[in-house]
């Protein structure tokens, strides 16, 4: 705990010494007093260690180093003909805060404001501490290991200004919880083992009780009282196993199964238990020197709804996404000396009720996909202006003919 | 000009076009007549106001276990039962229980009429109760009902013929019923013993569309109204789960909702089609043309519509019968559904048709055959019709 509130003290002071230099002087030359650290990119790296990869400020002797980033946008969407309109968004920022204790003693934390303040979360602040590359001990608020974009999911990183929907809805990115695990890496040549394992809070009711009208895990991780105690009474387990080749590319297999319900309540039995498992496998490679990049991540949810229960609450649902953006242009443009012109596609679905109906034996819609190229500039690594265009199709719960959208996007993502 | 400025003019010519071109690149907008959703023309801004208040209500209020939702239910919203406002699916098939005369439902004190057959977890569904018979009604869809709303009570005797008088054997009567309490009684309504006519529902046993929401709120979802405060489960009375200003703004939209619009009228065998529909005498029950009374919605107000329906109880035969009734309805006795609409239920039906009371048919030709009744002679008549002439009805029809 002092460790804690000694942290949060000295990253107040440096909050405040920011501000102070901002406010005296918008023109003060903030080089001469702020180091930059940039994502190191020089060892094997691999999803998991997303967290710790990022850039980084810090003030002289100061221990504790500041990060984070801000993504805004804006948007001319319409479906079905209709639309609302032009939208500025700014969707989030983010700061992040890390510090090395001590040796072998790491602690890190985001805080993240969405659209404005109308969310703010702790997506994590967890301590590590390294007992063997092999073995390392996390606790706090922790991102469970599931897919690759729920640790990875920093703006400044994509192509696109949306989230991809299977990363949002299928998996509910970011998905934190308090609990503690275990993870490590192990290096043999050009090859990286790695491995997660955490026992969490868990998700609750509201997965198969919410106005998203279907089976939501993101609804189920809502309830902001996770933070403090298990709605089952039971531990959620989050375990994923990665491997990477330098040369090749990086393949991850994730699981995560908990009894989501409040089954029992003062000692009364309520309902028979009820557990959410996903099942998730990510993929990223490079090819041509690093000129076209590949992500992807598919994930299966299986969630026990009760038979009596209505079908609108599916019990397998299926989704995933697949980028693939490739470098046009390399070279100095506009004065800066390394900037990026990429074009992409983002291909995306989701099934939120994989079934038939019990009635007629047909099958159950409800699900999406959409395609999303993109123009992307970087001027520096650390910031990229996109331009993206969405197109949507969605159908309904019986399959009726699929409401079409059309989302015109142009925004930027930064780190600073 | 250095290549400099000619990145940033190209850049910037290429995002004026592509603002230029928004509304190119989107998805467009489908023709009126493709949907059923949206308003009669007219509505004053605040009226249009409360359509959007309704329709918010009507499509987008999901219940949960935390706002009310039953504990034992059959949707969990309105919209589930009339996506795009248009005909249900087997999904969300209701099922009523009672009896099999009309002494009233002998079946209230254990659950009737309606079955809620799905629940929370850790709760039981309803069962059928031992000795009750029961009928499967299939959604309809909600569009134009505000006309029928204000068609006069003297307009639908005008259309009975319970002797047959004509001797064309239909004969059509109305569904006297008992009108609960909170509903209010409309100008110039027509009483027989107390009892009014009813026009809304498989049996015609509703009176008007307060009723109607209430009831759906409470027997298909669970939630209790100040209307009708009995919760379906415990069967005691609750505090309400939906404001009554909710109820007023749902009942508004459906009243407002536009009639559905027919396709390609002037086709040659659409035009056939309907002269067929007239000559076999589907428009003895199926009438092409009604008219509103005074309605205070101005836009509703006597107005010429083409409902295809008499608001009348006919005697559809054996093969229609469930054994169940409501009101003073017989057991196969059933109100002549509105076939306006009728081309576009696949399109809220999952690109298929549930056509008759329970969904039975699975096309229009298969539902005219299942007439019987006082509709078999126009059934005969169609069957002995050429393939050309039976294709040209079933193209009308879909045209509906």
């Amino acid at each position: 705990m002092k460790t804690f509130t000694y942290i949060f003290k000295r990253s107040l002071i440096l909050v405040v010494l920011f501000c102070s230099f901002t406010n005296s002087n918008a023109q003060t030359d903030t080089t001469k007093f702020i180091q930059r650290i940039p994502a190191d990119t020089s060892k094997q790296k691999l999803n998991m260690d997303a967290v710790y990869n990022r850039p980084f400020l810090t003030a002289g002797k100061l221990p504790i180093a500041i990060g984070g980033y801000l993504e805004a946008n804006t948007q001319y969407a319409q479906t079905d003909g209709i639309s609302d309109g032009f939208s500025f968004q700014a969707r989030r920022f983010t700061l992040f805060f890390s510090s090395t204790i001590a040796k072998k003693i790491k602690f890190l934390s985001e805080l993240e404001f969405e659209d404005g303040t109308k969310e703010i979360n702790i997506e994590f602040a967890a301590m590590d501490i390294e007992f063997h590359p092999l073995l390392n001990l996390r606790g706090g608020i922790v991102m469970n290991p599931i897919g690759a974009f729920n640790q990875n999911h920093d703006g400044p990183i994509w192509d696109f200004i949306d989230r991809p929907i299977s990363a949002l809805t299928i998996i509910p990115s970011t998905l934190s919880n308090a609990g503690f695990g275990l993870h490590g890496k192990y290096f043999v040549k050009r090859w990286i083992l790695g491995y997660e394992a955490y026992l969490t809070n868990g998700f609750d009711d509201n997965i198969i009780s919410n106005e998203d009208n279907r089976t939501s895990l993101a609804a189920g991780k809502r309830n902001p009282a996770r933070f403090e105690e298990s709605n089952s009474g039971l531990p959620m387990f989050t375990g994923k196993l990665a491997i990477r080749n330098r040369k090749i590319g990086e393949l991850g297999i994730s699981y995560m199964t908990g009894v989501y319900n409040k089954w029992k309540q003062d000692g009364l039995i309520l309902d028979s238990k009820r557990s959410a498992s996903v099942l998730a496998v990510d993929f990223n490679t490079s090819l041509i020197k690093n000129r076209l990049n590949i992500t992807g991540e598919v994930a299966k949810v299986f969630v026990d709804v009760p038979e009596t229960y209505t079908q609108q609450f599916g019990t397998q649902q299926f989704g995933g996404y697949m980028d693939i953006v490739g470098t046009v242009l390399k070279r100095e443009i506009l004065g800066w000396d390394n900037a990026k012109l990429n074009v992409g596609v983002r291909l995306e679905y989701a099934d939120y009720n994989q079934g038939s109906f019990k009635v007629t034996g047909g099958n159950i819609a409800d699900d999406i996909w959409a395609i999303v190229p993109s123009i992307a500039f970087r001027p520096v690594g650390t910031t990229v202006l996109r331009f993206n265009y969405r197109y949507e199709q969605q159908r309904d719960l019986l399959g009726n003919p699929p409401a079409l959208t059309g989302v015109i996007q142009f925004g930027f993502s930064t780190y600073f | 000009m250095n290549k400099k400025q000619l990145y940033i003019l190209s850049t910037i010519c290429l995002m004026v076009a592509i603002m230029v071109s928004c509304e190119k690149i989107l998805p467009p907008e489908p023709a009126e007549y493709e949907i059923l959703d949206g308003p009669v023309e007219g509505l004053s801004n605040q009226q249009s106001a409360q359509f959007l208040k309704g329709d918010i209500a009507f499509n987008d209020e999901i219940f949960t276990a935390q706002t009310g939702l039953g504990p034992i239910f059959v949707a969990n919203s309105c919209g589930s039962c009339h996506a795009g406002d248009g005909k249900g699916h087997p999904f969300t098939t209701l099922t009523r229980f009672g009896q099999i005369d009309e002494t009233g439902n002998q079946f209230l004190h254990l659950g009737g009429p309606q079955l809620q057959n799905r629940a929370l977890p850790g709760f039981t569904p309803e069962q059928i109760p031992a000795g009750a018979t029961f009928s499967k009604f299939t959604p309809p869809a909600v569009t134009g009902l505000g006309f029928l709303t204000f068609v006069s009570d003297a307009d639908i005797l005008a259309m009975a013929d319970p002797n047959d008088a004509d001797g064309d054997g239909i004969s059509g009567v109305p569904n006297w019923i008992d009108v609960p309490a909170f509903v209010a009684i409309h100008q110039n309504a027509v009483s027989q013993g107390g009892k009014y006519i009813g026009r809304f529902g498989k049996k015609a046993s509703v009176y008007d569309l307060l009723q109607q929401t209430v009831n759906a709120y409470n027997q298909d979802m669970g939630i209790t109204s100040l209307f009708n405060p009995i919760d379906v489960y415990s069967g005691l009375e609750i505090d309400p789960e939906v404001s009554t200003q909710t109820i007023h703004n749902v009942v508004f939209y459906l009243q407002t909702l536009k009639a559905p619009i027919q396709r390609n009228q002037n086709d040659a065998q659409v035009i056939q089609g309907k002269n067929i529909f007239n000559q076999i005498n589907c428009a003895g029950c199926h009438k092409p043309t009604l008219t509103t009374g005074y309605s205070p919605i101005a836009p509703l107000s006597y107005k010429t519509f083409h409902p295809y329906t008499d608001l009348l109880l006919h005697d559809m035969g054996s093969g229609l019968d469930d054994g169940y009734t409501e009101g003073n309805a017989k057991t196969y006795e059933w109100r002549t559904p509105p076939l306006w609409g009728l081309g576009l239920s696949p399109n809220s039906q999952g690109g298929q048709y549930f056509l008759m009371h329970d969904g039975r048919a699975k096309s229009i030709e298969e539902a005219i055959l299942m007439h019987g009744g006082e509709a078999t002679n126009s059934k005969m008549q169609y069957q002995n019709l050429s393939p050309a002439d039976k294709d040209a009805l079933i193209k009308f029809l879909k045209s509906l």
